[in-house]
Order: C-alpha cells, then sequence, then structure tokens
C-alpha cells in the first residue's frame, strides 16, 4: 500500500517535470550566480527543463520568491537564514533551521561545503614571516597594520565581538570594504576583514587566519528548496553536496570576475570536476554578454521588455491618477490625502515594496509594472490636481454660469486648461519610470536592468553601460516623444503665459 | 409691466455675517435695470443669486416666474446669459468656440449656428475674421464685445452683467454701449447690470437700484431717482460723477 502511494507519487511528479519546468533563482552577486548556474545545470543534465530567474534583488524578495511558490529552488547562507530570515537570535543547527523552514513548506539540502563568512586576512608575507596562523595569534603583533571595513567594524558579528572574544584591546581604523583589497595589496595595511570566498583573497595572495575561538557565525550555503520539489529533482541537486571548499568556491568567483569567463563555463568547469560532464552546445547557461551579435540581441531583447514595462505603468497611472485627480481635486483635504498617500508610495524602497507584492502579485512582469505604476502616480497626481484647482476662479465662475454641466465643464474647461501641466506630470513620471524600471531585473521581470544588475554583481563596467546606455537614449527619445505630443494637444499660446490679463 | 426677477425679502449671509438682508426688488421685462454701489456693497452676491451661483439664505427668489429649480441648474442657468469684468473668455477656445460652445452642446445646427453667430458679430460691429482667432490676439474692447455674444448665443430672455465694461478705456466703452443698446432692443432682453459706474448706470438703464450698508438705498425709474434722491449719499454721488 505504501509502495503504491509512493509510486504515485512518483508519477505525478514525473508528470509534473514534464510539463512545468522547475524554477532555479539566485541574488545578484557572483557566487549566487554561479551557484544558480550550478543547479540549473545539474538539473538539466538530469533531464529537468529548467527557467532561470538569476540576479534577484537581494535575500527579502528570493525568499518570499519561494515561500509564494514563485520560484523552486535558490541558495541561501545558513547563517543568514538564522538571523536574517528566521530571526533566531542564537545559534542554530542546520536541522534546528530545517524544523523551522518545514511549516513554511520550505526544505533545506545538504550544504556544499564552503562557509562564507567573514574571515581576517592577512598580507602573504606578513603571515610567512611571522608564521601566522590563526587570529589569537594576532595579540602578540600589535605593530601590524589593521584595518577593517566601517561595516566590520560596527556590527555585533565584526569587531566588537571579535575583540571581546580574542580579547584584543586596540579599536583599528575604518575603510571601503571595496578599497581594503586595494591598501592590502599595495602594503599600506597588513590586516584586513574578508569574506571567506572572496575572489581577491586569491588573487592578492592573501592568507587567512582560523577563527580559533569559533568566533564567526557559520554561513554554509545550502540549496533551499520548496518542500514539493520532485525527490528525483531534489537528488539530482544532492548531487552538489559538499563538492566546493572555500578556496575551490573562492577559485571559481575569481575566474568570473578577473579572468572573464562567464557563468555557464564557470559553473560546467566545476561540474566536470566532478564527475558531470556537460557538452558545452548542450547548456542553454545564463547569459553575461559573450559575443557581439548574442549581445546585440539581448540588447534588443531587453529594451523592447523595457518599453514595454514603463508604457504599461505609464498608461494605466496616466489614466488612474487623471481621473483620481478629477474626482478630488475639489476637496482639499481629500486630494491633501491623496498626494500624501502618493507621496508615501514614493518613500517606499523598491526591494521592500516588491518584497511586500511578492505573496499578491509573485514574480516576473506583473509586479514590476505594478511597482512602476505606484512610482508614476505622485507627479502625475500631483500636477493634475495642481493644475486643476488653479484653473482662474473666473473662467470657473462663467463655465457654470453659462450653463455648463459638470461633465462639460471637466470636458471642455478644466482638462484643456490643465492639459500642459497634467503632461508635464506624465512627462516627469515617464522619464522616472525609465530610470526605474531597471528594478524590474530584481524580481526576474528583464529589461534594462539585467545588465546592469549583472555588471554590478561581476564589477564589469562593459555590462553596466549595456544597460544603462540604452536607458538613457530611451529617457532622451521619451522627453522627444512628449515634445511631440504636447505640440499636438496644446495651443502653443497656452504653453507661456503671453496672454494679456 | 411684466416682470422677470422677484426678489422678497432676500438675505444672504457669508460665516454669520449678512451681507445683505430684507431686499426686495422686481425686475421689468424688455428694460435695463443698473444695481450702483460701493465695492462691497453685494451688489455681485445680489447678482450671483440670480442664476444660482450662490444660495439665498432666507427669502423668496423668482426667475422668469419660477423658483429656481433644484435640479438641472445648466439648464436653467443657459436662459440666462452672464458677462463680466475682464470677459472671463477660454483661452483655449477661438472666439468662435467661445461662442458657440452651448449651442453645440444644446445641439443646434451647423447653419443654425452660423446664422446665430454672424448676426451676433453684425450687432456688435465685429469683423468676421475674428472668430478663427484666439482671445489674447483680441484687444479688451474686442474681447468684451466677444463676451456678449457668448451671453447672449442662445437668445436668453435675460441678461447679467457684472461690471463688464469697467476695464475699457472710455472711447471703447462708448462705442461698445452703442452696440449692447443695439443688441438689447434687437434681441428684446431683460438685463441686470451691476456698476459701480453710475455715468454708465444712467447711460444704459432705464431702472435704478442703489445698494449700500446691505440694504436698497433706493429703486426707480432714472429720471425720478436723479429728480429726487432719496438720501444724502445718493444726493451727493449724483453731484460728483455726473
Amino acid at each position: 500500500m505504501k509502495h503504491l502511494a509512493i509510486t504515485v507519487a512518483l508519477l505525478s511528479w514525473l508528470g509534473s517535470v514534464a510539463s512545468e519546468p522547475i524554477v532555479v533563482a539566485s541574488k545578484n552577486f557572483t557566487e549566487s550566480y554561479l551557484l544558480g548556474e550550478m543547479i540549473a545545470q545539474r538539473l538539466e543534465q538530469a533531464g529537468f527543463e529548467v527557467d532561470r530567474r538569476f540576479g534577484l534583488g537581494g535575500t527579502l524578495i528570493c525568499y518570499e520568491a519561494l515561500v509564494a511558490g514563485e520560484i523552486d529552488v535558490y541558495v541561501e547562507y545558513s547563517g543568514t537564514l538564522e538571523q536574517t530570515i528566521l530571526k533566531l537570535g542564537k545559534r542554530t543547527s542546520i536541522d534546528g533551521l530545517d524544523e523551522h523552514l518545514v511549516s513554511r513548506g520550505l526544505a533545506l539540502l545538504s550544504p556544499l561545503g564552503f562557509n562564507n563568512t567573514y574571515a581576517i586576512a592577512v598580507r602573504k608575507e606578513v603571515a610567512e614571516e611571522r608564521s601566522l596562523e590563526r587570529i589569537s595569534q594576532l595579540t602578540k603583533y600589535r605593530d601590524l597594520r589593521v584595518v577593517v571595513s566601517h561595516e566590520f567594524l560596527e556590527r555585533e558579528d565584526g569587531w566588537p565581538g571579535l575583540r571581546r572574544v580574542y580579547g584584543f584591546d586596540w579599536i583599528p581604523d575604518g575603510i571601503e570594504h571595496g578599497l581594503a583589497y586595494q591598501a592590502i595589496a599595495d602594503g599600506s595595511i597588513d590586516v584586513t576583514d574578508a569574506y571567506s570566498t572572496d575572489g581577491e583573497l586569491q588573487r592578492y595572495d592573501l592568507r587567512v587566519l582560523a577563527d580559533d575561538k569559533a568566533f564567526f557565525p557559520t554561513y554554509l550555503a545550502i540549496p533551499l528548496i520548496r518542500h514539493d520539489l520532485s525527490p528525483l529533482a531534489q537528488a539530482a541537486i544532492e548531487d552538489l553536496a559538499g563538492t566546493l571548499d572555500d578556496s575551490s568556491m573562492a577559485a571559481l568567483n575569481a575566474s568570473v570576475v578577473f579572468e572573464g569567463e562567464d557563468f555557464a563555463s564557470a559553473a560546467r568547469n566545476h561540474l566536470g570536476s566532478i564527475g558531470f560532464d556537460i557538452a558545452e552546445e548542450r547548456s542553454s547557461g545564463f547569459d553575461n554578454g559573450e559575443g557581439f551579435s548574442k549581445e546585440f540581441d539581448s540588447l534588443i531583447r531587453n529594451t523592447k521588455r523595457h518599453l514595454w514595462l514603463t508604457a504599461i505603468a505609464l498608461f494605466t497611472a496616466t489614466s488612474v491618477g487623471i481621473v483620481l485627480a478629477l474626482a478630488v481635486f475639489q476637496v482639499s483635504w481629500v486630494s491633501r490625502a491623496v498626494l500624501y498617500v502618493a507621496g508615501l508610495l514614493q518613500t517606499i524602497p523598491s526591494i521592500a515594496l516588491l518584497a511586500l507584492m511578492i505573496p499578491i502579485f509573485g514574480i516576473g512582469m506583473l509586479p514590476a509594472v505594478v511597482a512602476l505604476f505606484l512610482y508614476s502616480l505622485l507627479p502625475i497626481i500631483r500636477n493634475s490636481v495642481t493644475a486643476l484647482v488653479t484653473v482662474d476662479p473666473v473662467l470657473r465662475r462663467v463655465a457654470t454660469a453659462i450653463g455648463l454641466t459638470r461633465y462639460d465643464e471637466i470636458r471642455y474647461v478644466y482638462l484643456p486648461l490643465a492639459m500642459p501641466a497634467i503632461l508635464a506630470g506624465v512627462r516627469t513620471a515617464a522619464v522616472i519610470s525609465i530610470g526605474t524600471a531597471t528594478l524590474a531585473a530584481f524580481i526576474g521581470a528583464g529589461g534594462l536592468g539585467d545588465p546592469i544588475v549583472t555588471g554590478l554583481a561581476l564589477n564589469d563596467t562593459s555590462l553596466i553601460l549595456q544597460g544603462a546606455i540604452p536607458a538613457a537614449v530611451l529617457a532622451i527619445a521619451t522627453e522627444l516623444v512628449f515634445e511631440g505630443v504636447e505640440r499636438v494637444l496644446v495651443p502653443r499660446h497656452l504653453k507661456v503665459l503671453e496672454e494679456p490679463t | 409691466m411684466d416682470e422677470c426677477v422677484r426678489l422678497d425679502d432676500v438675505g444672504k449671509q457669508y460665516g454669520g455675517q449678512w451681507v445683505f438682508r430684507h431686499v426686495s426688488l422686481t425686475l421689468p421685462t424688455r428694460q435695463t435695470t443698473a444695481i450702483v454701489g460701493p465695492s462691497g456693497c453685494g451688489k455681485t452676491t445680489l447678482l450671483q443669486l440670480i442664476n444660482g451661483l450662490v444660495r439665498l439664505d432666507e427669502g423668496d427668489l423668482n426667475v422668469l416666474n419660477a423658483p429656481i429649480p433644484e435640479t438641472d441648474l445648466p439648464a436653467f442657468r443657459r436662459k440666462i446669459g452672464y458677462a463680466v469684468q475682464g470677459a472671463g473668455l477660454f483661452p483655449h477656445l477661438t472666439v468662435q468656440q467661445n461662442i458657440d460652445l452651448t449651442a453645440r452642446l444644446e445641439g443646434w445646427s451647423e447653419s443654425k449656428i452660423r446664422n446665430r453667430v454672424a448676426g451676433l458679430f453684425e450687432l456688435m460691429g465685429m469683423d468676421w475674421a475674428l472668430g478663427a482667432r484666439y482671445p489674447y490676439q483680441l484687444s479688451g474692447g474686442q474681447q468684451q464685445r466677444v463676451g456678449l455674444c457668448r451671453a447672449m448665443m442662445l437668445q436668453p430672455p435675460l441678461l447679467l452683467l457684472d461690471e463688464p465694461f469697467s476695464a475699457i478705456d472710455p472711447i471703447t466703452r462708448e462705442e461698445i454701449y452703442g452696440h449692447f443698446e443695439a443688441l438689447q432692443q434687437q434681441e428684446n432682453v431683460s438685463a441686470l447690470l451691476v456698476t459701480h459706474d453710475l455715468r454708465e448706470a444712467v447711460r444704459l438703464a432705464q431702472f435704478l437700484v442703489f445698494m449700500g450698508d446691505g440694504h436698497i438705498l433706493q429703486h426707480g425709474e432714472t429720471a425720478k431717482v436723479l429728480e429726487s434722491p432719496a438720501t444724502e449719499s445718493i444726493r451727493r454721488l449724483i453731484e460728483t460723477q455726473l
């Protein structure tokens, strides 16, 4: 009986394998892209169809998307689960984390091996000279120039805790994390904090000191899945368990960041090294920019998507904004309230707004359009309301007195007189939307944000420009289009106030 | 004599302050009545009671032999022409569009509109070519004539004039007075003119109403009022202004 149940379940899963692709996601930094790509390739190799949603805007978005069933798997870190997601406040084992996740329909697979935590890095020559191997040894070398990142200096799991546990009695200077590697490479400092799988550790030949008092929390990379992911897929992902140690992960990161290898081939190399060879053409790999025609295709695709997102959001916001403005402008406290709410929406950071919407709209184009719509409302409503309430009171009185109905007043007097300002509002909203639409990349909706987000993760300026330049061109084109629209819709003498009063 | 407007013991207040109270007045048809008084005496408010722009707080008001309707005010207002100081033309519409807007909304035919506008242009001594211009391209006097055309477009039996001539230079004003009189006679319209200019009131109106301190000081045929002013202030006004 039990066997039968399992067989039925297995068959239904197999059925779903054929129809529904498995959605693999990643956050927007190099290591996460790489791990997502490895999982995606392993699943494809095992015969699954895979939908890649890479570069999502951080922990919150990934986690909410997984809970909402929009994605099926991504790689999370144990420390992040413990402190940021589950907010447990105490060290918790992986089994302990798993228990908390079960009730949310999620599950952890086995750790991939490495621990991407804080580390204390020392220049190789210094380490050899003083035979430095453990953090506790630092107390003996007060002459070393220790400089750490600003964040590390403040965080409880950074210097303050480290100092307490290891008994350091000095407070180092702070530096930007990105500059610390430069500084340690050119010898101006000796010791700094790092993430244990940073590609820079290898590039600059740095030594990581052992955390001999086990102070740093562990950040084991673990595939986090939906509980209902097919067991066959789970098994395929489990093949990656324990195959990456700190230095091999760091080497892979370095190969992408410093040697310009793309995510797909770096991931393929690792899979090959653990016995899962993949034919090169088989992999549809995540594209981080290779070859001119491929780049051109993705440019066109991203630009189209970007325009589409902006156009839908703008059209909806314009319709809703103008109707709303017309509905409220005559009652000043209501229009103030509407403007406050529209202003409030503007202050919600995009990542937070997107995360809030995942349970309702999922990920992809819809929430991106909704977010752009909400951000576009303010300039449109504000300009419309201002223009409507500032229509000359004499003209309002005349419009009523000559016997126009409410509708006719709006149609023939208010709207045409407010039109220049309303159009200016829509124009502002359009240009802002073109800029803001890059946020679509955070929830896998594509657009010109895609190359920007990937480029930021890779510190690859040319990739960033592949998104930024077309976005700038679109913004200018939008201005030009609106100038044309204004020429058609607004009589020339209404553009500047040149009429005698 | 027929009456087109009757006010019985009418009062209007803003925030507990009476603008005027116990005002009773009838306006004869096909005549021009002028309300004269200093700024702030409530004469414009009185005028706006008649087309329902302002609601009265006490008393009875009959306009065109009926109380002001509770519903469909626009239809009621189309029976009352309205012209204001500075003309109040819609800047986004041409002269023609300003004048024929309500006629189009009433569903008049093109030919009926054309004939009516042509007739009004002729009465007001306006060049046909002005029709295609925008208000900002007209002089103040031309704008005011367009304002009168708009007010008269639907051939209303009653015309309300709120200081329409006060911002125009004296020579042009005299010219427009002539056009207005021609219009008034041709159209047989009853007119109520609000003005602070006694000279203008005497020039255009058959009946005079003096307002001051929130009530009516004197009301009667123009010649009689001028002959025997009821108060010292009216007598002084007549002496200084005429």
